[in-house]
């Protein structure tokens, strides 16, 4: 998966979490935590679903690295660049 | 082999169901009863539908809200907002002698009424509510402070000490006489700061609701499978054996029938009472309520409020009654008074329900046999709505049909010792046991009300059965 494939992932994951919220104007470079108040329990979901999705397994020491839509590309690159896109 | 098992399908259950569920876990719910819900069910009686348990639903914010018991619930099972066509109350009061404090979900109403009634009191109460901590800034210091104490530091008017008391026990202390300043705060938020709700069909929207989804997901229920026990092998439960025979296999149990009561299913010899500690028996306080059905909205006789909480003198006690019931303070809930889009009806001529909940002895209403138990329902169905006609206009010749339960109906409908609804005093805010694999979820393990059983599924869930 490329970088924009790995992002368009993620928005659907958010958009899942939370059905109310207005993605279109997320701002990559701001914490999810911060736009969207995200707590500990929906950093949980984007994991177990990239794991339920990918079959993805990110530690959890590694959660902090899901703080921003950057850093969470980031991460996921080298793991997933050979992820075929579902 | 299951991956999880929970017991009961009450909303705590169920919510928990769908989280494993929706990770792909093989789940199934075990509930005794022939119905959903537990504590907060519903039923049909002589062509009408009765909620049981659900005044209102406390935590309400607005749609779009992100922070919040509710926001953080609709993320977690996927929901969004509108699933559950919350209706806004009207307002609420608190009325005791000589003050009657006005609230709705603008904290503003309840600051105003605070100043009009006890005027020296309106700078302590700003800095009363600037105390309040936030649900994320609760230590478990928090926890074992004396509410009453804390409360009383900052109010120095002991009436409006007590009248804030009133709803927030009546609506989820399982402590007699006092709450941990922690749970107070929690109280304090979802009914006045946040504030309550209700869906025009009742807490049946929401059951259905939680069990389209858990089905929807893959997630198995059985009803009318009572346990038995839970077969304990080198500390960990090897089997549950439901009440007809049949035995289950799971990786983990997640267990929602109460901290004694699950002790008690445990074939272990697992004390279920630590010996002189009230701390860790099962609650003790219960309720009746009658349910009247009326001819007529209340509104049309002038009578608009959504909840009253009532207490006819200046303590407000917070215990087991020594009588059947204790009549000198209670809860009425006026089911049409929300903000819905049309008015309650339901075909057959019932146009209004009035529904009075008070403190009630769970060892009398035991005690009596068949006969007199019907009796003493009567009587005191009679007793409960003349104490509340006190605080409305008098519904009581609008009366065209009844209902009422005792505590001996709650222990019926959700199996927790006592009819306690609040479950015991002390929680097991982690929700381990002295097995690896067995959790508690539900009234003993964290926060009441629907909302906060909901919370409380989905929080051991995440912690206990989902991160293998």
């Amino acid at each position: 998966m490329t970088r924009d494939d790995i992002r368009d992932e993620i928005l659907d994951i958010l958009g899942d979490i939370a059905p109310d919220e207005d993605l279109s104007d997320l701002k990559d470079d701001q914490s999810f935590r911060e736009q969207m108040e995200l707590d500990s329990m929906d950093f949980l979901d984007i994991v177990m679903e990239l794991r339920k999705r990918y079959r993805v397994q990110i530690p959890e020491d590694d959660y902090v690295e899901l703080a921003s839509m950057n850093s969470t590309v980031n991460y996921l690159e080298p793991l997933m660049k050979d992820t075929v896109k579902a | 082999m299951y991956d999880t098992l929970i017991i009961g399908a009450g909303m705590s259950g169920l919510a928990a169901g769908i989280r494993l569920a929706m990770y792909d876990q093989k789940v199934c719910v075990l509930e005794k009863h022939t119905t959903i819900g537990g504590l907060n069910s519903f039923y049909r009686l002589r062509r009408r539908d009765y909620d049981v348990g659900l005044h209102a639903l406390t935590n309400i914010t607005p749609k779009g809200t992100r922070k919040g018991p509710l926001a953080r619930l609709l993320r977690q099972l996927r929901f969004s907002w509108d699933d559950f066509q919350i209706s806004p109350q009207i307002g609420s009061q608190v009325v005791f002698p000589g003050h009657r404090l006005a609230f709705d979900n603008d904290p503003e109403r309840l600051a105003e009424s605070v100043a009009r009634e006890f005027p020296q009191q309106a700078d302590n109460w700003r800095k009363f509510i600037a105390s309040i901590a936030d649900y994320d800034d609760l230590t478990d210091e928090h926890q074992q402070l004396s509410a009453r104490e804390v409360v009383a530091s900052y109010l120095t008017e002991p009436v409006l000490v007590e009248m804030l008391f009133c709803p927030l026990m009546f609506y989820g202390s399982a402590r007699e006489h006092d709450m941990d300043w922690g749970q107070f705060c929690i109280m304090f938020r979802s009914i006045f700061l946040e504030g309550l709700g209700r869906p025009q069909a009742g807490v049946r929207l929401i059951l259905k609701n939680l069990v389209k989804k858990f089905r929807g997901l893959g997630g198995e229920l059985k009803l009318r499978a009572g346990v038995d026990r839970l077969h304990v092998e080198n500390g960990r439960v090897a089997g549950v054996v439901l009440e007809n025979g049949e035995v289950l296999e799971a990786k983990r149990v997640l267990s929602s029938a109460g901290w004694v009561e699950t002790m008690r299913l445990c074939d272990d010899g697992q004390p279920v009472e630590v010996a002189g500690s009230p701390q860790r028996s099962a609650g003790r306080l219960s309720f009746c309520e009658t349910i009247s059905t009326l001819d007529i909205d209340p509104k049309a006789m002038g009578y608009d409020r959504t909840i009253t909480f009532f207490n006819d003198h200046d303590k407000f006690d917070w215990t087991v009654p020594t009588s059947p019931c204790d009549l000198r303070s209670g809860v009425i809930c006026s089911p049409n008074n929300f903000d819905y889009t049309t008015a309650l009806d339901d075909g057959r001529g019932g146009r209004g329900t009035m529904r009075v909940t008070v403190l009630a002895n769970y060892d009398y209403w035991n005690g009596l046999d068949e006969p007199t138990y019907e009796l003493e329902k009567l009587r005191w169905f009679d007793r409960i709505n003349e104490s509340a006609t006190r605080f409305t206009p008098e519904f009581r010749g609008r009366i065209i049909d009844t209902d009422m339960f005792t505590p001996t109906t709650i222990v019926r409908f959700t199996g927790h010792d006592n009819g306690a609804v609040y479950g015991a005093p002390d929680k097991q805010l982690d929700g381990t046991t002295h097995l690896e694999n067995l959790f508690v979820c539900g009234t003993d393990q964290g926060f009441v009300g629907i909302v906060g059983s909901i919370v409380s599924g989905i929080g051991m869930a995440n912690l206990h059965c989902l991160k293998e």
